[in-house]
């Protein structure tokens, strides 16, 4: 096989799913169209803003429809990568990029005037308000990693489907959910989070991920028998994997926490000098 | 929505989630998590072959490779053992597929040498690289082949679980390595039953 035959096959999706592919296409396209009406009407988006939402888009693409996810699938540690990407690392990026101007823009007014959307938007509202209380916002972030790393669950996710899918929706739903009350543009008077609560969410996610990460470095026992049971993508030493998948649970997640709170920091360091200055 | 409506909602979800897995199995129950029973390979008289070929019994599917030092014929020596506890019936109507996922070392002579040490119910399968991912994709395992060493031989990783379809080819059961002897037996005797 030639070497582009072979990178070819390697940027094909393992599974083909409509919903990722279509998640994607559409918040690509929203995004541009987007860029094109804000530069019409003379409003500057700047370079990083559209970096960072395309980047995050390109990391959930590449993870969920690439090669990326085979051995997602048969490699404990690729899957605490994959997992990383969508709960952390991309969801990071979407909302820091605070993309709502410019995919709202960007959406047809026909879609925009379609009746019933209102309602829809109301109906879902409280549901919305109740999963960003921070507690609860919180607990849901730490609790879902858990949850799919219970055993049990992690052995019948990896072998259905349809679970598979549910687990990976459920992470970066959450993820986009949880970084997009770190990085709410607004402040605390317009709805948004205080920065004191932000900053306090940031840290109380840590040690959960890192007693959890530490637990699977650091175990002398396999606990997750289901790439035994469904084969490795090469051979690698279980525990080798275990514990590989350990460190990504545990320090990139973690990091990310840290790098948070330095960028809420400097936002509210900002504001104050921005007071100073004018004030 | 009333309370009580919110909660056989959220009672109904997890059941989906849990697959409404039937507690009276001993070994993993895993019907509705994986497809039927489908495959196109070719036997060890490099015949082609396809789950037609087994309809009506009870079929055990397992992967490996001939060259294995310790899962295949712990497996194949364990599931010979579960045969003889079943007694003579249970050999007419359950197949042992042992499928080669190293069809270059494998062919359809070595394979048949092989499975003959285990008994007349173990049945050796192998195909080219396209047939073997059509089935292991089917059933969300893989392998993988290690480096070769000086004399040319390798590792190859592979799924260690075996998994059981009934008569219907429907999938029920995957029996891991940590299984014991009379779960399995008690569990297939049920299925051989149906």
């Amino acid at each position: 096989m030639g070497v582009i035959e072979q990178s070819l096959n390697y940027l094909q999706p393992w599974e083909f799913s409509p919903a990722w592919i279509l998640f994607c296409l559409a918040s690509t396209a929203l995004y541009i169209r987007g860029l094109v009406h804000f530069r019409r009407s003379g409003r500057c988006t700047g370079f990083w803003r559209p970096f960072s939402f395309f980047l995050g888009i390109a990391a959930i693409y590449t993870v969920t429809q690439t090669h990326f996810d085979y051995l997602a699938q048969y490699m404990f540690f690729v899957h605490r990568g994959q997992h990383l990407v969508l709960h952390h690392l991309a969801p990071f990026l979407i909302a820091l990029s605070a993309p709502f101007p410019l995919l709202i823009a960007g959406t047809p007014k026909r879609v925009r005037d379609f009746p019933g959307i209102t309602t829809v938007v109301q109906a879902l509202r409280p549901g919305y308000r109740l999963l960003q209380q921070p507690f609860i916002a919180a607990l849901l972030f730490v609790g879902l990693i858990y949850f799919w790393l219970l055993p049990a669950v992690h052995f019948d996710a990896m072998l259905s489907q349809r679970l598979y899918q549910l687990m990976n929706w459920s992470m970066l739903l959450d993820g986009l959910l949880f970084w997009w009350l770190i990085f709410d543009p607004r402040s605390s008077a317009k709805g948004g989070l205080g920065y004191g609560v932000r900053i306090t969410l940031l840290l109380a996610v840590v040690p959960p991920q890192m007693l959890l990460g530490a637990y699977l470095t650091f175990s002398h026992n396999v606990l997750f028998d289901v790439y035994e049971v469904c084969g490795r993508a090469w051979p690698l030493a279980p525990l080798t994997d275990q514990r590989l998948g350990g460190l990504i649970t545990w320090i990139p997640a973690t990091m990310m926490s840290v790098l948070a709170v330095l960028i809420i920091l400097g936002r509210l360091l900002g504001q104050r000098a921005g007071k100073y200055r004018y004030g | 929505m009333g309370i009580k409506r919110c909660r056989i909602l959220f009672l109904s979800g997890m059941l989906w989630l849990v697959g409404c897995s039937d507690p009276s199995w001993q070994t993993k129950d895993i019907s509705g998590l994986m497809p039927p029973l489908k495959f196109e390979l070719t036997n060890e008289e490099a015949q082609p072959v396809s789950e037609a070929d087994y309809a009506g019994d009870v079929t055990l599917l397992f992967f490996g490779f001939t060259h294995c030092p310790h899962i295949c014929p712990t497996t194949l020596a364990k599931l010979a053992t579960v045969l003889q506890a079943l007694g003579e019936d249970a050999s007419e109507d359950l197949r042992i597929l042992f499928v080669s996922v190293d069809p270059a070392r494998d062919d359809p002579a070595t394979l048949r040498e092989y499975t003959q040490a285990f008994g007349p119910e173990f049945i050796g399968l192998t195909g080219n690289e396209e047939a073997l991912q059509a089935l292991t994709r089917r059933y969300r395992v893989t392998y993988g082949y290690g480096e070769k060493d000086d004399k040319g031989q390798y590792d190859v990783s592979h799924s260690n679980a075996v998994f059981a379809f009934d008569r219907n080819g429907d999938a029920q059961l995957l029996i891991r390595e940590e299984d014991a002897q009379e779960a399995i037996v008690a569990d297939l005797a049920r299925l051989l039953a149906n």
